[in-house]
């Protein structure tokens, strides 16, 4: 093997590392992010994303020239992590000289003045070295953590990146603590700042999750071995512990909340049951359905039209009597376009299913059918449900007065969200251990062997696809309600594109994986508003980074992981049973 | 062989829903043209001009779809974010073109800044579909088939949204070529001039790469490595940089017909790459993918279909602005060709078995 000189080889590390810190200022992220602190007053996220990228590129650099040069020194990781650093710095320093020299705004929209202020910390041109010497002080940084030992490494690791999660969703954890009244809202103003944590907090914080995670690593075992340790009674128990755990967070969790986490945590909730739907589809039988949104329009415009006082209204029943009928068009729906298309096989059908959910949408939005869909313009004055009687079944004109109990805000509809998305779980959960399960399992596996078994493909598919059509419909149906209007323009592919990528980052097949998938990459962009901008650009790197190093996903279905691995996998980190936060890359 | 009464009953419903997909398609279509005809609501100059708008949009999706099958032949794989790659070639197109503009280089010689806009386009789209090969694709060639495909979806949003994020979600206007606009009068018919020189300049493209692929070595390798990998590559072939070859034709050829859309509508956007590329695709579907003639010929018969279709088959049946449905015929020809003829016109691949 050619030997390159070790110098050489972190350079490269650095040109590619500032090549990427160059690309998160060109793409706006640094100015957007600075909206938004880390640590309050002192810390702001856009430039820690420019931190982080100087001390991982110099910590690469020097694990890579490392890995060249065979005797090992200190020395040498601090000069490598350096290097690679300093190549981030100057690369940003040519950054800021041509933005402000030339005017580069013609091409990329960001490079503009603001950033050069932000980036020099408002001293221009003459604050240009304040880039360079972090980036020289962040690579050596790197270089050095490399030379920690690993007993101690992990750990640190973890508690950074813990301590950075909660420092990115304070604006939660503060408002709930809030609501808890006095000790809770001392706890609150102590911990957190405006944005982000206090300088103490920080400090506090990392400190704690460090003594933890040291104390729970010099034990030697994970938390999953030690579970599988235990005798088989108690692990029921726990399992059924931290379910009922689950479930009350899950209900309790708007009681504590704003308006505002209310709205996020509906959506949450309905992404999870369409992702519970499509991972029926998608996860168990391996169909690809990229005309998910299709069904979730067709039962979003069922519930539209059967419940609506506005124009286009037909009926005006219930929710809860829409609802099961939007579920069983959907299905119907499901069927008729399931019964041709599901001989085609593998990415043909995923082709076909997206060209399914455009038609519908076009259909829908077209004045064609504009007097019965209202085009464009939609269907509004979808009722609100009600637990008790509307007076009129037929078409009115005025919305109705609930005899009852409305579900009339988010908070409320959450319910109707979570309470499906449980019902469906439980379905998914023991059709999998069904016979049908198995026969969808193994038409994912092979399609040739499992018809060569005596499974008759276009029914088990077809019976995959209807239920995933099903859920899908329900979707629609609720969320037709929580807006209370829908419109064609709502069902874009993007809905669909959401619901696998969820169930991709998630782990296909695996129902916790569903739920982890939904907070990863519906959460986290709904909570924070700086990173809703890029949402679907994280996206994408979430789909190609799933794919390229953990295609089953953050929390896999066993099946899959041995699929993938051909081998009975014990995972590193983390438990089956307690919750894992998951990190996209 | 003994058969369930569901069996045989699921069977019956399928064929059932089948032919009732055919019969709709059919009747819409006969039914549609002869309403139409009957009518006599477009005169014959409008028919001309639907059919040449068809010819060089159809070229466009050609040119794109070429990509999309080279690479389908080569790796078995939809290449999700070539759309995106064709995209980026309208993008740096336009701001060069914008630089020669404001020059007022264009203003003088309008035909070469054209051939200088079209080969950079050319060459950033190459080196971005290089790039995301290297990143994306390279290390999930032997992965099941869903793997690569979510990943280049994946890649699709990527690349949307960095330009999303880099230019600017507005949609910018392309600098038109002087000498381009007006009309040409051919048998006292006026055709624009835009659009033949688009049909023009795409058929000289196909024409180019065609012969690249039959008559140069580079092509044979890579019809060697398409008819089976572990073969070529025992044959001394460099299997991986012919794949490399692939993506970057593929790329530079979805570049240029970035350009080219860019004359026709004179706009680019973030988005833009997404229709096109589904029409393209489907266009490579119709031809039968794999085959590079197909795709040609799948991409004028699209394009064809696609312009006469409104006014063709919908007007007739009484449907109000049939144009806003233009992309829905394009779609709905997509899955009525994976249903019924999915080896496409020209090819024999099979959907169903060996993709």
């Amino acid at each position: 093997m050619k030997k390159e000189n070790f110098l050489w080889t972190s350079s490269k590390t650095g040109l590619l590392g500032g090549a990427i810190a160059i690309f998160i200022c060109l793409l706006g992220m640094v100015e957007i992010f600075n909206k938004r602190y880390v640590i309050d007053e002192l810390l702001p996220l856009g430039i820690f994303l420019l931190l982080a990228t100087a001390f991982a590129t110099g910590f690469i650099a020097s694990r890579r020239a490392q890995e060249q040069f065979s005797e090992s020194q200190p020395v040498y990781n601090l000069i490598t992590g350096a290097l690679g650093g300093a190549i981030v710095g100057i690369l940003l320093m040519v950054l800021i000289i041509a933005t402000d020299q030339i005017n580069l705004r013609n091409v990329f929209l960001n490079a503009s003045p603001t950033l050069v202020s932000i980036l020099t910390f408002g001293r221009g041109l003459s604050g240009v070295w304040i880039m360079a010497v972090i980036g020289v002080a962040f690579g050596f940084f790197g270089g050095a953590f490399l030379i920690v030992p690993e007993k101690y490494r992990n750990p640190i690791l973890r508690s950074l990146l813990w301590s950075f999660l909660l420092a990115l969703f304070s604006g939660l954890f503060r408002v709930v603590l809030i609501n808890q009244g006095s000790v809770f809202e001392a706890i609150a103003k102590f911990l957190f700042g405006t944005t982000g944590l206090s300088l103490f907090g920080a400090i506090l914080i990392f400190a704690s999750i460090l003594f933890i995670s040291m104390l729970s690593s010099s034990k030697g075992s994970s938390v999953r071995q030690r579970i599988t340790q235990l005798p088989k009674r108690n692990q029921v128990i726990l399992r059924v512990v931290v379910i009922a755990l689950i479930v009350y967070i899950a209900i309790g969790l708007p009681q504590v909340s704003g308006p505002f986490i209310a709205q996020v945590i509906v959506i949450l909730g309905l992404y999870t049951l369409m992702g519970l739907g499509l991972n029926i589809t998608l996860g168990f039988a391996g169909l690809l359905d990229l005309g998910f949104v299709a069904f979730y329009a067709i039962g979003a415009y069922t519930v539209g039209l059967l419940t609506s006082y506005g124009q286009f209204g037909l009926q005006h029943i219930s929710f809860w009597l829409a609802a099961p009928i939007a579920v069983l068009v959907a299905m119907l729906f499901g069927a008729f376009l399931g019964l041709p298309v599901l001989g085609v096989r593998g990415d043909y059908l995923a082709i076909a299913t997206l060209g399914f959910g455009e038609i519908v949408r076009l259909l829908a939005g077209s004045d064609f059918l504009s007097p019965y869909f209202g085009g464009p313009r939609g269907i509004i004055g979808i009722q609100k449900p009600c637990l008790g009687f509307l007076e009129s079944f037929i078409k009115v004109d005025t919305p109705q007065v609930c005899n009852g109990i409305e579900f009339g805000g988010p908070k409320e509809i959450y319910y109707i969200a979570v309470i499906s998305a449980i019902l469906i779980a439980f379905i998914a959960w023991r059709l999998r251990e069904s016979r049908l399960g198995r026969a969808w399992m193994a038409i994912r596996e092979d399609e040739d062997v499992a018809e060569a078994l005596g499974i008759n493909l276009i029914q088990t598919k077809l019976l995959a696809y209807m239920l995933g059509a099903a859920f899908a419909g329900l979707g629609g149906a609720i969320f037709s309600t929580l807006v209370g209007s829908i419109f064609s323009s709502s069902m874009q592919l993007i809905v669909s594109i959401n619901v696998v990528a969820l169930l991709v980052v998630g782990g296909m097949g695996s129902i916790p994986g569903v739920v982890v998938g939904t907070i990863a990459l519906i959460g986290l962009p709904e909570l924070l508003r700086e990173v809703s901008e890029y949402r679907f650009l994280l996206y994408g790197i979430a789909l190609i980074g799933m794919m390229l190093s953990k295609p089953e996903g953050l929390w896999p279905s066993q099946a899959v992981l041995r699929e993938l691995h051909h081998e009975v996998p014990i995972p590193e980190t983390g438990s089956s049973l307690a919750p894992e936060v998951a990190t996209p890359e | 062989m003994r058969t369930s009464i569901t069996e045989r009953l699921t069977d019956l419903a399928v064929r059932a829903v089948l032919w009732g997909f055919r019969l709709l398609i059919v009747l819409l279509v006969v039914g549609g043209t002869i309403m139409t005809v009957r009518a006599g609501k477009y005169s014959s100059e409008q028919w001309i001009d639907f059919v040449v708008f068809g010819i060089s949009q159809g070229s466009i999706y050609a040119l794109i779809a070429l990509g999309y099958t080279m690479v389908y032949g080569i790796l078995r794989m939809i290449n999700f974010a070539h759309g995106e790659i064709f995209m980026s070639g309208a993008f740096s197109a336009y701001f060069l073109a914008t630089w020669l503009n404001n020059s007022g280089f264009s203003g003088r010689n309008p035909a070469i800044s054209l051939i200088i806009a079209i080969l950079f386009a050319m060459l950033m789209s190459t080196g971005i579909a290089l790039l995301v090969e290297r990143i994306a694709y390279r290390r999930l060639r032997g992965a099941p088939r869903l793997v690569p495909l979510i990943s280049a979806i994946g890649a699709s949003y990527f690349l949307q949204y960095t330009a999303r994020g880099l230019f600017g979600p507005g949609v910018y206007a392309f600098p038109g070529v002087s000498s381009l606009e007006g009309e040409w009068s051919i048998f006292g018919i006026g055709i624009l001039k835009v659009q033949v020189v688009v049909a023009a300049a795409a058929f000289v493209m196909m024409g180019i790469l065609y012969s690249i692929v039959m008559f140069t070595k580079v092509g044979k390798a890579m019809r060697a490595v398409s008819e089976n990998k572990d073969v070529a590559a025992l044959m001394g072939i460099d299997v991986n940089r012919i794949i490399v070859t692939t993506f970057g034709v593929g790329a530079a050829m979805a570049g240029a017909a970035g350009v080219l859309y860019a004359l026709i509508f004179r706009q680019v956007g973030f988005f833009m790459g997404f229709v096109p590329g589904i029409k393209a695709f489907t266009a490579a579907v119709l031809g039968g993918i794999g085959n590079i003639p197909g795709a040609m010929v799948g991409g004028i018969v699209l394009g064809v279909v696609e312009s006469l279709g409104p006014a063709l088959f919908l007007d007739g049946i009484g449907i109000p602005r049939p144009y806003q449905l233009k992309d829905a015929i394009a779609y709905t020809m997509l899955v009525m060709i994976l249903l019924f003829r999915p080896s496409g016109i020209l090819g024999e691949r099979l959907t169903t078995k060996k993709a």
